[in-house]
């Protein structure tokens, strides 16, 4: 059942994400992102992660995600078109990638003895056990966020207000 | 897990189809409600041929919407187009996998009323919600047409901005329970004595503040009157859903009613008791055949409330305007909410025996 | 039953997926788009190594993450806003005036 539902999801993710590199129209590469990180939801609660697998829903798929396809329809985005510069940006950007892949593969093979087996339910960290951590232990790195969410929304509006 | 993987899976299929079957029939009479109520209203009758008092008219509805024709227009970018709707109707449908809908009876190790008991089940809804947002966004861009473009970004941005209050209207109820367990949050709301009502969040919680910011907010999530601009039949023809016929329009139209019922339910079970009876052991049942029957009775009672309140307050509220629902969402009804967590925090805190 | 190495090959898969995307695409929305698979890669090993060593730190780091990525997103989309309006284009390749 783990293996089945990994199988799927991890299909899925690397779908999305191959969709995403392929598509021309950016609304395209919007939605298969959305696939992706659906999808690692699931795999987040796999991995007994319960509460990150709902967060990433509501606050990737469900707000970041939206806030992109917002900006891609109020600025009315097309198809990309091919220029000059993206050729060397083809030249660079596959071999790099492909380098970094088998460069990490590598490493997580040759180590994969050290690594458990998950079984599902056997570690989940529930909801309560998170907020524990996160209102004790890391209260103020916590209090910062709020900070730095602040900033955030007094930039945006700064920056996306016209100038008159 | 004591059954196997097999019978696990045949009997969760089945209580979703019965679920789902449930749940379709019970959009298609919504919709007979609000017309016969809305014509009430308006001092008219409302449907009244087809049967009954109008009791077929839904089945009339659906064949006639069924057999129509299913019109593509030329411009539109197909893919997406075909699947916006399917999105919107796939959301609302799975948010009522993780609603009890009676007591907590079990039938050989089998829940009767709940398809799945997720300890994050609150959390879930709203994660699904804030994923049906996609069928209106995709839809209006999709459609190549300005009314449906227009509809689809002024949708987006109400649901995004109502969220946050939604979501914050929320954490004072969570707080008193501890969790995030539908089943556990209804829980902490029984009492036993004739006005176990008392014991709801809505009074005894003094979750009322909360209770009004989230239904506004739900309002205004569902696109509903007061708060249907995306919607708006004056100023957008039909906003997001403009260039669509037949099957298509119907999934967005039984979408929005499936949403209604969810908010509904959730509404009952987060701030009204849920299933419990409001008179303690009063009406609770005895045996576990009138226990199920009378838990279920309350449950359905209190949703058809809130939808009754739906169609009410359709028929009395006229529409706000874009920047006064802004205004509304952002500068009220978001630090109302705050204020509420810090003073169900503060009396948490001074009222519960310090560790 | 599925061994943690694989989830961490997955997620390098879903990594260098991303860094292809962002040095490939044109239009800057889609290289912001990768930025973030990038950063939900790495979100999945810290959630891989969570199980490994059930602690909860590593679920812990995720929240910032996500809190760190929904602040950028906003202030990169409303970035994206100014310059479309300065330059009426998306194309990274033609909005270079800082380059020599």
């Amino acid at each position: 059942m783990h293996l089945a539902l990994f199988l799927i999801f991890g299909a899925l993710c690397v779908a999305g994400a191959l969709n995403l590199l392929l598509q021309r129209h950016p609304i395209n590469s919007a939605l298969s992102l959305i696939v992706v990180m659906s999808s690692l939801a699931v795999l987040y609660l796999l991995l007994g992660a319960e509460f990150l697998a709902a967060a990433q829903v509501i606050v990737y798929s469900g707000a970041i995600m939206v806030l992109f396809t917002f900006v891609i329809m109020l600025l009315n985005a097309g198809r990309e078109e091919r220029t000059r510069g993206s050729k060397m940006a083809y030249v660079i950007g596959f071999p790099g990638a492909a380098v970094l892949l088998a460069l990490l593969a590598d490493i997580f093979i040759t180590h994969s003895g050290e690594f458990h087996r998950v079984h599902a339910g056997e570690y989940v960290v529930s909801t309560a056990a998170l907020s524990g951590v996160l209102f004790r232990d890391l209260l103020l790195p916590f209090e910062v966020t709020s900070i730095l969410i602040l900033i955030a929304i007094l930039g945006a509006v700064a920056l996306a207000r016209k100038e008159h | 897990m004591e059954t196997g993987l097999f019978t696990f899976l045949i009997v969760n299929l089945i209580k979703i189809v019965v679920v789902v079957v449930i749940l379709l029939m019970a959009v298609a009479y919504t919709v007979l409600l609000e017309r016969k109520l809305v014509g009430r209203i308006q001092n008219r009758w409302g449907p009244s041929r087809v049967g009954p008092f109008g009791l077929l008219q839904p089945l009339a509805d659906g064949a006639k919407l069924f057999l129509k024709e299913d019109l593509m227009p030329f411009a539109v970018e197909r893919p997406l187009y075909v699947l916006a709707p399917m999105i919107a109707l796939g959301c609302a449908l799975t948010s009522i996998a993780v609603i009890p809908f009676g007591a907590n009876i079990q039938w050989h190790g089998v829940d009767l009323f709940q398809i799945s008991d997720v300890s994050i089940g609150l959390l879930i809804l709203l994660g699904i919600t804030s994923v049906g947002v996609y069928g209106i966004a995709l839809s209006g861009w999709s459609s190549n047409n300005k009314y449906s473009l227009l509809g689809a970004l002024r949708a987006s941005a109400q649901v995004i901005s109502y969220e946050l209050a939604l979501g914050l209207a929320l954490v004072g109820v969570v707080m008193r329970a501890g969790s995030l367990r539908l089943r556990d949050i209804v829980n902490v709301q029984t009492g036993h004595s004739l006005v176990a009502f008392l014991h709801w969040n809505f009074f005894g919680g003094f979750q009322f503040v909360a209770f009004f910011i989230y239904l506004m907010a739900a309002y205004a999530e569902t696109n509903r009157a007061p708060f249907d601009l995306p919607e708006a039949e004056s100023e957008l023809t039909a906003g997001y859903h403009t260039e669509y016929s037949s099957m298509k329009f119907a999934m967005f139209f039984m979408a929005e009613y499936a949403n209604m019922i969810t908010v509904g339910c959730v509404a009952t079970l987060l701030f009204f008791g849920g299933w419990t009876s409001p008179f303690g052991h009063f009406l609770s049942g005895s045996g576990p055949v009138s226990t199920a029957i009378l838990s279920v009775f309350w449950f359905v009672a209190k949703v058809f409330f809130f939808l009754f309140l739906y169609i009410w307050v359709r028929g009395t509220l006229p529409r706000f305007r874009y920047d006064q629902l802004m205004g509304f969402g952002w500068t009220f009804l978001v630090p109302v909410a705050i204020a509420n967590i810090v003073v169900t925090g503060l009396w948490m805190g001074l009222s519960l025996p310090a560790h | 039953m599925v061994p943690i190495s694989w989830y961490l090959i997955l997620s390098a898969v879903l990594f260098s997926i991303g860094v292809a995307a962002f040095f490939i695409k044109r239009n800057i929305i889609t290289v912001f788009m990768s930025i973030e698979l990038m950063l939900n890669a790495v979100n999945l090993t810290f959630v891989g190594f969570a199980q490994q060593w059930h602690e909860v730190s590593g679920q812990i780091f995720v929240f910032f993450v996500m809190v760190v990525a929904a602040a950028e997103a906003a202030v990169g989309l409303a970035i994206i806003i100014a310059v479309f309006r300065a330059r009426s284009t998306l194309n990274v390749d033609q909005i270079d005036l800082m380059k020599l």
